[in-house]
């Protein structure tokens, strides 16, 4: 019930932008496309949720409401890479991690522990997950989001961050299966309950993929006298999956991952990144796309003034931020992802980091836009300001990521949305509750 | 072309790098004995070990002047370097883990043990399981990346263990004393055994899958391959020989126990790992032919140790067994050179064979005796040269050498400490300068 009356709110919220005109201009605007070159004065056309024009000597067509762009930069909509906005979490904000639902103690792999590689982010789609209005308040319009539980957390989908039900949200339902390193509790846990379990389980998975897919094929050949294969959703799941997102945080860990990534043969995203700055040969060499975490790692509030932390920590937190530069110099294709940042302020800040630390801001802006959209294989629709895309843009009163900048409209589909002067709270302080609420009605 | 050259001329000299030792006290562990002489070092092999060896022009010149060297040591039973849990501790046969997996080359620990004179280590998984987990052979190569640090070719092992650790699962502990939730089978030392074997029944009814599938495809059939199982894969190797079996063990009747199983399922123990009541059953072990990993002097510590005597190791390398001493431990691996010097004392044990227990004897039990363990032309160059006689606990290790590259220096690294320290506190100051707060803060 509650969830009604907070769809229905969400449904006339737009309802207005829903009676707009066939067709939007912003003119005398400035575009920066990503694409391609910075159109210093130009003008965007967007009709039918599509990019229609874009350019310095567009015109814009009888009829359309005209937005005029004078002080204003259009940025293509950003992209979280990896994302969990709209996704209920367990125990809140910090669910991040947490364990599974209660499932009966595994044995073994063939328990298939802590996977729910078939759950696909689009069937768990909450659009009224306050998260959203939030980080599109900070001019995210699209997120790659994830189930993110146990060790094949599921699939993801490419999501739009506006709409009143999930079917309206999705663009793409399944771009790549979730892995997290997720050993579990340890003594008395089942199966797997170390990291070396963990790793030897997704290997099992895979050895057991591949199995399956020849026993099915030599089924649907000819299924006489053949046993029939039992189903294995565990394995549809991971068959499904296009390509695979590891978790990197250590050096050490990015070569591991690496490592299995190609012993797997998987195309791979890894994700994490915090000691980035210190791998980019590794990387480059391993020639796989990854995700840094906005999330850059700080002495903790409530850090014990007597502990001296090591140097390799100390290193980590001057020198994470810079990783993204570090990256680009080596030519590691990457993008950021917000790691349960949500609150336009945070990620505002976060970004800015990166750039105080030697990255580019168009450099920041295509890790969130075209970057986000290359590596997931959508940027024939996403990721820039180009004639045909998804009218997916932000557009600023200053440049993007700075202090004093504010976000004057978001565009989802074409359609406008104006960010409320100060962003909902912190974002999804109550989406735990709500993640509650829902429980309860299953 | 400017840095190609430099690139180029950066490569000469690793092309034929040479270090000689001279003017050492040189404990070989070979057939040579203890010399008064030189090590030269040639591409990271031994070429040359005697009392005068020609310096050849070019080569670096170690003058271990009162000092002694000897070849690195090898600990055949150590848990660094791994990260996450050493136990995949849910099931009593975990033999798919594997510790290649989880190689840790940042562990610190790597440093201590090179500090302490190691060269080369057997990681092995824990022993909460009957059948654990797949071990690894690794070089104490500190600063390279996991891969870096493997021994390359070392035959890989898997851990057994048998006695009160694999059963302690299976029985109500204290609070906090042991594994929370559901007990897990065995619970006794019969119910080890069990598991052992009905192990193995599983994997020789999986090696006979795969051989009849590998005799079909060679008679040129088609047909869809068994399922690989990763759980008896290592299993199927240890019943071809591929795969090494240390196995955890305390007491007389449960070595005997193993060694029956060995024999019913045709294979052999490498090394039975802790020992302590080796000394009652050696005929045996010498018999099978296995190794015997034991602690110097830890004893009474459980109840299964409460047979335990220093004099194990000696009394066992007098029936003809291959016998290490090993650390387990990351603090004692630091000192295994001293472990060894225990040996003569209990069991009168002769200088050079109490050294052999921690160098050439773990080479032997690991079968990598063929690279290392001795100061012998055409090893590898694992060196240690400590400042004084190293069965002596005021010795201190100088400097490591492995695969013929330094990688510790006692003074460098005495030296280098201030440089460190002041980084460090640059990074701390910058960090609190960064932290003042700036406005609307508070509470920090």
């Amino acid at each position: 019930m509650k969830n009604l009356v907070f769809a229905a709110i969400v449904f006339s919220a737009c309802a207005a932008a829903q009676t707009q005109p066939a067709s939007i201009a912003i003119r005398g605007v400035k575009i920066v496309t990503v694409s391609g070159p910075v159109i210093a004065n130009g003008a965007v056309v967007l009709r039918d949720g599509l990019i229609e024009a874009v350019g310095e000597n567009v015109q814009p067509p009888a009829g359309a409401e005209i937005i005029d762009g004078s002080g204003l930069t259009v940025y293509p909509g950003l992209i979280d890479a990896l994302s969990t906005w709209g996704i209920p979490q367990p125990g809140g904000r910090g669910g991040r991690g947490g364990t599974a639902p209660a499932e009966p103690r595994a044995n073994g792999p063939e328990d298939r522990p802590r996977t729910t590689s078939w759950i696909k982010a689009a069937e768990e789609i909450q659009a009224n997950d306050r998260r959203i209005e939030s980080a599109r308040n900070a001019g995210f319009t699209t997120a790659v989001v994830f189930p993110t539980q146990g060790i094949f957390g599921g699939q993801g989908s490419v999501v739009n961050l506006a709409g009143a039900k999930s079917e309206d949200m999705v663009l793409v339902p399944s771009v790549g299966q979730y892995i997290a390193m997720n050993a579990g509790r340890g003594f008395g846990g089942g199966f797997p309950s170390s990291l070396m379990g963990v790793i030897a389980y997704i290997r099992q998975i895979y050895l057991d993929a591949d199995h399956y897919r020849q026993v099915k094929a030599a089924y649907d050949r000819d299924p006489r006298g053949m046993k029939r294969l039992e189903y294995d959703r565990a394995l549809e799941g991971v068959i499904e999956s296009k390509r695979i997102l590891l978790p990197a945080q250590r050096e050490a860990e990015m070569d591991r991952m690496a490592r299995f990534a190609a012993e797997l043969r998987q195309p791979a995203i890894l994700y994490g990144m915090r000691e980035g700055y210190r791998a980019a040969e590794l990387l480059k060499r391993a020639n796989l796309p990854v995700l840094v975490s906005l999330r850059w790692p700080e002495k903790p509030r409530d850090a014990d003034p007597d502990e001296v932390d090591t140097m390799r920590t100390l290193e980590n937190r001057e020198k994470s931020p810079s990783t993204p530069e570090v990256l680009k110099q080596a030519g590691v294709q990457f993008a950021f992802y917000s790691d349960g940042l949500d609150a336009p302020r945070d990620l505002q800040r976060a970004v800015k980091k990166a750039i105080e630390n030697g990255l580019s801001r168009e450099d920041a802006v295509r890790a969130l836009t075209l970057s986000p959209a290359e590596i997931y294989g959508i940027a024939d629709r996403l990721g820039s300001v180009e004639k045909g895309k998804i009218a997916n843009l932000v557009v600023t009163r200053g440049e993007i990521f700075d202090d004093s900048t504010r976000v004057e409209m978001v565009f989802i589909d074409g359609v406008k949305h104006t960010p409320s002067p100060e962003p909902a709270g912190r974002g999804g302080a109550a989406t735990g509750n709500r993640a509650e609420n829902r429980g309860d009605q299953r | 072309m400017k840095t190609f050259l430099a690139f180029l001329l950066a490569l000469a000299p690793l092309g034929a790098e040479v270090t000689v030792i001279k003017n050492a006290t040189i404990m070989t562990e070979s057939g040579k004995g203890t010399i008064k002489g030189s090590v030269l070092v040639r591409d990271g092999k031994i070429a040359e070990v005697g009392e005068s060896v020609m310096i050849p022009p070019g080569a670096t010149v170690i003058d271990a002047s009162g000092q002694w060297v000897i070849p690195g040591i090898i600990d055949c039973h150590s848990h660094i370097a791994v990260d996450g849990n050493v136990n995949e501790g849910s099931v009593s046969v975990s033999s798919m883990v594997n510790i290649k997996d989880v190689i840790n080359p940042d562990d610190i620990a790597i440093y201590r043990a090179l500090a302490g004179g190691v060269t080369t280590a057997n990681i092995l998984h824990g022993s909460a399981n009957s059948i654990g987990g797949q071990t690894i052979v690794l070089k104490m190569r500190w600063g390279k990346d996991a891969e870096g640090l493997i021994f390359e070719g070392a035959t890989p092992g898997i851990k057994f263990a048998l006695g009160e650790n694999p059963k302690r699962a299976g029985n109500p502990q204290p609070a906090g004393r042991g594994p929370a939730g559901p007990l897990r089978y065995p619970a006794t030392r019969m119910g080890v055994e069990d598991t052992i074997r009905e192990a193995f029944n599983e994997a020789k009814q999986y090696k006979a899958e795969w051989d009849a599938y590998d005799a079909a495809v060679k008679a040129g059939q088609h047909p869809i391959p068994p399922r690989k199982d990763l759980k008896l894969e290592p299993l199927k190797e240890v019943l071809e020989g591929k795969r090494f079996v240390h196995a955890h063990c305390y007491r007389a009747d449960e070595i005997l126990m193993l060694i029956r199983i060995a024999d019913d399922y045709g294979f052999k123990i490498k090394t039975f790992q802790h020992v302590l009541e080796g000394y009652k059953v050696a005929d045996e072990i010498a018999a099978h032919g296995a190794g015997a990993s034991t602690f110097s002097d830890w004893w009474g510590y459980k109840m299964e140790a409460i047979d335990a005597i220093p004099y194990n190791a000696a009394l066992m390398a007098k029936k003809g067994i291959v016998v290490s001493l090993n650390s387990d431990d990351a603090e004692l691996m630091r000192r295994l050179n001293t472990e060894a010097a225990k040996a003569m004392k209990y069991g009168g044990i002769s200088r050079e064979d109490a050294l052999a227990m921690v160098t050439i004897n773990p080479a032997k039990q690991l079968a990598i005796d063929n690279r290392v363990g001795s100061i012998e032309p055409g090893k590898d160059a694992d060196l240690v040269i400590y400042d004084q006689d190293p069965l002596s606990n005021f010795s201190k290790v100088q400097k490591v050498l492995i695969d013929g590259n330094k990688y510790f220096d006692r003074d460098q690294e005495v030296s280098g400490r201030p440089r460190k320290e002041a980084e460090k506190q640059k990074l701390i100051e910058m960090e609190r300068q960064q932290r003042i707060p700036t406005g609307g803060r508070r509470g920090q």
